[in-house]
């Protein structure tokens, strides 16, 4: 009972000095330049929110919160759909070629995107893709693949075949029952390639910075490292677009953390 | 499908049966999927392999294969050496304290304190957060001002980012506050995958809370160790935007990692097929690590 008191009173000292530098973002966001250089590590009195206004439209967020949105969400569609098929395939058929097959698409896990990040942005210069939204969610459609597959074939896997077996029986083809009996049944799996997958995304930083560059339609990373070149040693004004930028993805962590943690936790087994 | 069996012929009623329930949805649930896999992944790396061979700058089409000439700039680039040696050190930096600090965190965590859960979250948050914005934070947390960041929390004067023999281990610092959190939740899964008679059964033959670690906890947790150490190796290996966004490779050369150096040689000096070259090393030290992690550690876990 004391052994535990203990533990607890350390595990939240470590936690108030791991949050040392969230202390620091927030409360720099929220001080004018005289605070800043007075008193850096005191905390802000009295507040401002001038920092906010201003960072909002300098690193023009709403834009680049709506394409990272289109961008995330098209991409989360696409590699459910295209995952889960072909990981149906890949779990079910017996043959070399399909083992074969499964290999294949594991090889893109470890092989890193640097090796073919030129011939890619060739590629996607030749379709007329740069700069759109396009090129990124066939981008992270195709970058995100392997991993979304491996994870529903190992679902799949471990799934009793009598499911889809007794829809065919009365009369279902394999489309149906994949799409009417199975899918429904992947729902804790896909939960996972969701939030490992948006949570990727969302971030991503070298791609975007190269594909959507001076576009107009870059994402929220993309935006707030130009804005912070921008503005780089008005520490007020860089921390509260900082916080800003990334507001959202903490907000949606915070509403679904159960799920997050336990999808990070998950999703990985092997 | 094909009769590859046919060396082990079964009786035609047993084949037949087995063949109607075990009947495979058709390959054209996976084209989709291959068609796009193809074009974004495998594409690009095998002409990216091929571009390693040649003196592509970039503009249009022209190239010619050098053979291994690449390659050899590579072993005369001290810069390039010094990446090498870099991302080694970061990595294996990283990957000591980010899974040491997650692991100590686990087994605090994992004690059922009032706090677990909100405790649990503070740990993780971080690792939502776009890797960019981190390194900007934290490039301000490292300000070599005495009375600002880090230097004033502790009352040092260290240029963490600005003096050539600490800013790699400062940005091994930032890592891992960012992603000991990850670690964290995979030990933690592992922890609550242990047995609680097997720890009542030690406590009851005498074993003390170090004891019941070393020969309960510790070798139930191989699989969380394995995959948390893939992770944190690969990443480190790969990592680019907290070197990106914090130092760009400097001071000088002393953070320059393989994946700074090959952005540079592409985009900056336009050697598209130097910078392939450098890629290849890139992927062929992290196939080999993933191979080796795998084939060893998978050998140490045990069945619960």
């Amino acid at each position: 009972m004391r052994r535990t008191f203990v533990l607890e009173i350390v595990m939240i000292a470590v936690a108030v000095a791991f949050l040392f530098p969230v202390y620091t973002l927030v409360s720099l966001a929220l001080k004018d330049p005289g605070q800043i250089a007075r008193s850096p590590l005191a905390p802000p009195s009295p507040p401002t929110l001038d920092n906010f206004a201003s960072a909002w439209s300098a690193a023009a967020l709403g834009p680049s919160l709506v394409n990272s949105t289109v961008i995330t969400a098209a991409s989360l569609v696409a590699l459910i759909a295209l995952g889960s098929f072909a990981a149906y395939f890949l779990a079910r058929v017996q043959t070399r070629l399909g083992y074969g097959l499964y290999v294949l698409f594991l090889l893109g896990i470890v092989l890193p995107f640097q090796l073919g990040m030129i011939p890619l942005y060739e590629l996607v210069n030749d379709l007329g893709l740069i700069g759109t939204h396009a090129g990124m969610i066939l981008f992270y459609t195709g970058i995100q693949l392997p991993f979304t597959v491996f994870l529903y074939t190992g679902f799949i896997r471990a799934l009793p075949r009598e499911y889809a077996s007794a829809a065919q029986i009365d009369g279902a083809s394999h489309l149906v029952a994949f799409t009417r009996v199975v899918f429904p049944l992947l729902r804790p799996i896909t939960g996972t390639v969701l939030i490992l997958n948006a949570v990727f995304i969302w971030n991503d930083f070298f791609t975007p910075l190269v594909y959507l560059g001076g576009s107009g339609y870059e994402t929220v990373p993309v935006s707030v490292f130009a804005y912070v070149g921008q503005y780089v040693s008005q520490h007020g004004l860089v921390f509260a677009g900082l916080v800003l930028g990334a507001l959202p993805i903490v907000l949606v962590f915070l509403a679904l953390q159960r799920y997050v943690i336990k999808g990070f936790a998950s999703g990985l087994k092997g | 499908m094909t009769p590859v069996t046919a060396g082990r012929a079964r009786p035609a009623h047993v084949r037949r049966r087995r063949r109607f329930s075990a009947a495979a949805p058709s390959w054209l649930f996976a084209a989709p999927a291959l068609a796009v896999y193809a074009l974004i992944v495998l594409y690009p790396a095998v002409a990216g392999v091929v571009y390693a061979f040649t003196d592509w700058s970039g503009i249009g089409r022209d190239m010619s294969f050098v053979g291994l000439e690449n390659f050899r700039t590579l072993l005369a680039d001290e810069q390039a050496m010094g990446s090498i040696g870099n991302t080694l050190l970061l990595t294996v930096a990283i990957v000591v304290v980010q899974n040491g600090v997650g692991l100590l965190l686990a087994l605090g965590v994992h004690v059922k304190l009032k706090s677990r859960a909100l405790l649990r979250v503070i740990f993780f948050a971080p690792v939502v957060v776009s890797p960019v914005m981190v390194a900007f934070l934290w490039k301000y947390i490292y300000n070599p001002d005495p009375s600002a960041g880090l230097n004033g929390l502790l009352g040092l004067h260290v240029d963490w980012l600005g003096d050539p023999s600490i800013a790699l281990w400062s940005i091994a610092g930032m890592v891992v506050w960012q992603n000991a959190g990850y670690s964290m939740v995979i030990f933690l899964a592992g922890l609550e995958g242990v047995p609680r008679e097997l720890h009542e059964a030690a406590m009851i033959d005498g074993a003390g809370t170090g004891q019941r670690f070393r020969y309960v906890t510790w070798p139930l947790l191989a699989p969380a160790l394995t995959i948390n150490l893939m992770l944190s190796t690969i990443g480190g290996l790969k990592l680019f935007d907290q070197v990106f966004a914090a130092t760009n490779g400097g001071p000088g050369y002393a953070t320059e990692t393989l994946s700074t150096v090959l952005y540079k040689q592409a985009f900056v000096f336009g050697k598209f097929g130097y910078s392939t070259a450098v890629a290849l090393v890139l992927a062929l030290f992290v196939a080999a690590v993933s191979l080796i992690q795998v084939s060893y550690l998978r050998s140490r876990e045990v069945a619960v």
